[in-house]
């Protein structure tokens, strides 16, 4: 029977255990001497290691302060506001010369935000937004733009559906990201602003569903979107997980995937340019995370006072099929 | 008179309702998908929206089963969406560094591998709740969270992609023109049934959740039988692990098995389990399992906007837990049931179940 002490024992030990899990990996912080002012000391706070995207796009930032021969402290905030918020105060009392993360969620920064203006120490979001109260709170976001993502998408299937020789109606089935996130939101959006704009008669969306951004998703909406609307001929997928997924539905269903439904995804993850490349992707629009090389350059310049553009988009690009092999190798994530 | 006794009859069978939401939620998608019920050959395979359900539940029946019983000796294992994170990491980059990704072999050894690690974790949570008597929601509540990061560190953060035939069959593969899965489902089913049912073993379950300390005192090795029932369930939980990795060909230790602990135990709720323990229903797990899955589908394929998913999904769940409760029964049929006979307070006395509204997340 349960008593007392083994209910301590047990509470302490999940306690203990989510200290562990609280506490932000500290790594690369091999300060060297603080007077040498040469070194740039920079203070990243990452989202965390959630996918394959994320982890390629920490791997940039490390590789590109290595190369810049910048002081990089790094820090995983594990998904957690808190952790980040901790992560950002210590790099304000250890004095780095710029502070860059990522923010966990958009609202709730300004408070911790004011110290690093106090301090004198320039922050630059990289990856997403926050919103703020003041506008001075941060310089810059390195970022990429999901709003113009989605409008690429919808360019890059009009060349699709013109290199498919496709004529009659384009029946759209939608699979969106994660319900309530940014990059969800603003796909959808920016790809319907152009279809409203230049495709409204002969372009309709009949059928638009989450996967979550994952693969299991993406097959089961897909394998269910084939069954209530088998007239579907296009697939817009917010990522290519998705896209993977709803591929192997395709062709459970007796269907060719690239050739019975075209394919458009976002991303350019290296598995979605594996597909792209036997043909079973159509196009791919690029979400690029490896900013590294472009935040230590924001970096340097904020460092010396340079004045910098509110929002500096990543280099992108879109892929088509023929592109795809070529393109394979560079892929690193 | 026959007619209306034997309907009365029925209606009281404990699996009347669950049968009846699933009936219902199936005939909801006819006039959303015309052809809901053909089932056609398509490459050698029978394909319809039927036989999807089937697949794609598959994995949550069976985490629900070993659910059932753990819950029947009045715990709850949290831990199951890790473990399907776990043995599919484990298995998948197993495979992944083999040089020949299709040797049957190879895959085998990768399959036993994650069971084993499976096995180890419901050892683990047998542990700490009948050893340590620390109460089950916080001793699986350990690997819930840390399993997840274990995943993560085996697949490296990264999703694993593997291309092995043979390791496709298990869960995304065909065997006599059906889902393999649905032969490894029905086999798990069939073998618990007749553990339980056949045996004493079942009773001896319904002991422990009944009461742990009389269950001992009477000479039964109630410790055992629970490690036992952990164990049983972190294997479920391990194939289950397995079908999803097999079924998209690759292992995320994200998000594979993500929130299925709590499909799980609304399944066990809806097939008429009581979170009390004491006692269990298998065939109701499935019914239930399946409830679950046809509402997923059944939101797909209606259309309903990704925003109000969750309501949707909340508001059907209500009803159904509703219509399990015999309390809620006799007050809304109450005017029917009291002009037939007065054996409606002895059903009421029954627990009705009042957690499922927890579990609507």
């Amino acid at each position: 029977m349960l008593n007392r002490r083994n209910f301590l024992t047990a509470a302490i030990g999940v306690a203990a255990a989510g200290t562990l899990a609280a506490c932000a990996k500290e790594d690369g912080g091999s300060s060297t001497s603080s007077g040498g002012s040469k070194t740039i000391t920079l203070g990243f706070s990452q989202v965390g290691s959630e996918s394959g995207w994320r982890s390629a796009n920490t791997d940039s930032v490390k590789s590109a302060a290595k190369e810049a021969g910048y002081n990089l402290k790094f820090s995983d905030a594990q998904q957690k506001q808190e952790n980040q918020i901790s992560a950002i105060r210590s790099y304000i009392a250890q004095k780095v010369d710029v502070i860059a993360f990522s923010p966990v969620v958009v609202t709730g920064w300004d408070a911790v935000l004011k110290e690093a203006k106090a301090a004198k120490i320039p922050v630059v979001l990289t990856d997403r937004s926050v919103e703020t109260s003041d506008q001075s709170l941060y310089v810059t976001l390195v970022g990429s733009d999901f709003t113009d993502e989605g409008r690429r998408a919808a360019r890059i299937l009009e060349k699709v559906l013109t290199k498919a020789g496709h004529k009659g109606a384009v029946k759209i089935a939608q699979l969106e990201g994660t319900t309530g996130a940014a990059p969800a939101i603003e796909r959808a959006k920016g790809f319907k602003e152009v279809m409203d704009a230049d495709h409204a008669d002969d372009w309709k969306i009949v059928v638009s569903q989450t996967g979550d951004f994952t693969r299991a998703g993406g097959k089961q909406v897909m394998a269910a979107f084939l069954q209530s609307n088998p007239d579907v001929n296009v697939l817009f997928a917010h990522n290519d997980d998705m896209a993977i997924g709803a591929i192997q539905s395709i062709e459970a269903a007796g269907k060719k995937p690239g050739k019975d439904i075209l394919i458009v995804s976002i991303d350019g993850v290296k598995d979605g340019f594996v597909a792209m490349s036997e043909g079973k992707i159509n196009a791919i629009v690029e979400c690029n995370p490896l900013l590294g090389p472009q935040l230590m350059d924001v970096v340097k310049k904020v460092k010396n006072g340079e004045s910098v553009e509110r929002w500096i988009k990543t280099k992108e690009g879109d892929y088509m099929q023929d592109q795809a092999k070529a393109a394979l190798p560079s892929r690193k994530y | 008179m026959t007619t209306t006794s034997r309907w009365r009859a029925l209606t009281r069978h404990n699996l009347f309702w669950p049968v009846a939401v699933l009936v219902a939620l199936l005939l909801v998608n006819v006039p959303f998908t015309p052809d809901f019920f053909a089932i056609h050959m398509t490459n050698g395979h029978l394909y319809g929206s039927l036989v999807s359900i089937v697949l794609f539940g598959s994995p949550l029946i069976l985490v629900a089963v070993g659910m059932t019983l753990v819950i029947a000796t009045g715990g709850i294992d949290l831990s199951v969406g890790a473990v399907v994170a776990i043995t599919g990491a484990l298995t998948c980059s197993y495979i992944s560094d083999q040089a020949d990704q299709g040797a049957l072999s190879s895959v085998l050894l990768a399959m036993g591998l994650g069971l084993i690690a499976a096995v180890v974790c419901g050892l683990w949570n047998g542990f700490l709740v009948a050893r340590m008597g620390i109460q089950p929601i916080i001793a699986t509540l350990i690997i819930m969270v840390a399993g997840r990061g274990v995943a993560q560190l085996i697949t490296d953060g990264q999703i694993i992609t593997i291309n092995s035939e043979p390791y496709k069959l298990i869960g995304g593969g065909y065997w006599l023109t059906l889902p393999f899965s649905i032969f490894v489902v029905a086999a798990v089913v069939a073998v618990t049934v007749l553990l339980t049912r056949r045996t004493a073993l079942g009773l001896l379950v319904e002991s422990v959740g009944g009461n742990a300390e009389a269950s001992r005192l009477v000479g039964i090795r109630s410790m055992r039988i629970k490690i036992m029932v952990y164990v049983f369930c972190a294997v479920c939980a391990g194939i289950a692990g397995l079908m999803i990795s097999s079924n998209t060909s690759a292992a995320d230790g994200n998000n594979a098995g993500l929130w299925i602990e709590l499909d799980a135990i609304l399944a066990v709720v809806i097939g008429g389990t009581s979170l009390l323990g004491g006692r269990f229903s298998i065939g109701g797990t499935v019914i239930g399992a399946l409830v679950i899955q046809t509402l997923t589908t059944t939101i797909y394929t209606i259309g309903v906007p990704t925003q109000t998913n969750l309501v949707f999904k909340a508001a059907v769940v209500i009803v159904v837990c509703l219509l399990q409760s015999p309390k809620f029964r006799a007050k809304v049929f109450g005017a029917r049931a009291k002009a037939a006979g007065p054996a409606v307070p002895a059903a009421a006395a029954e627990p009705a179940d009042p957690a499922p509204k927890m579990e609507v997340s």
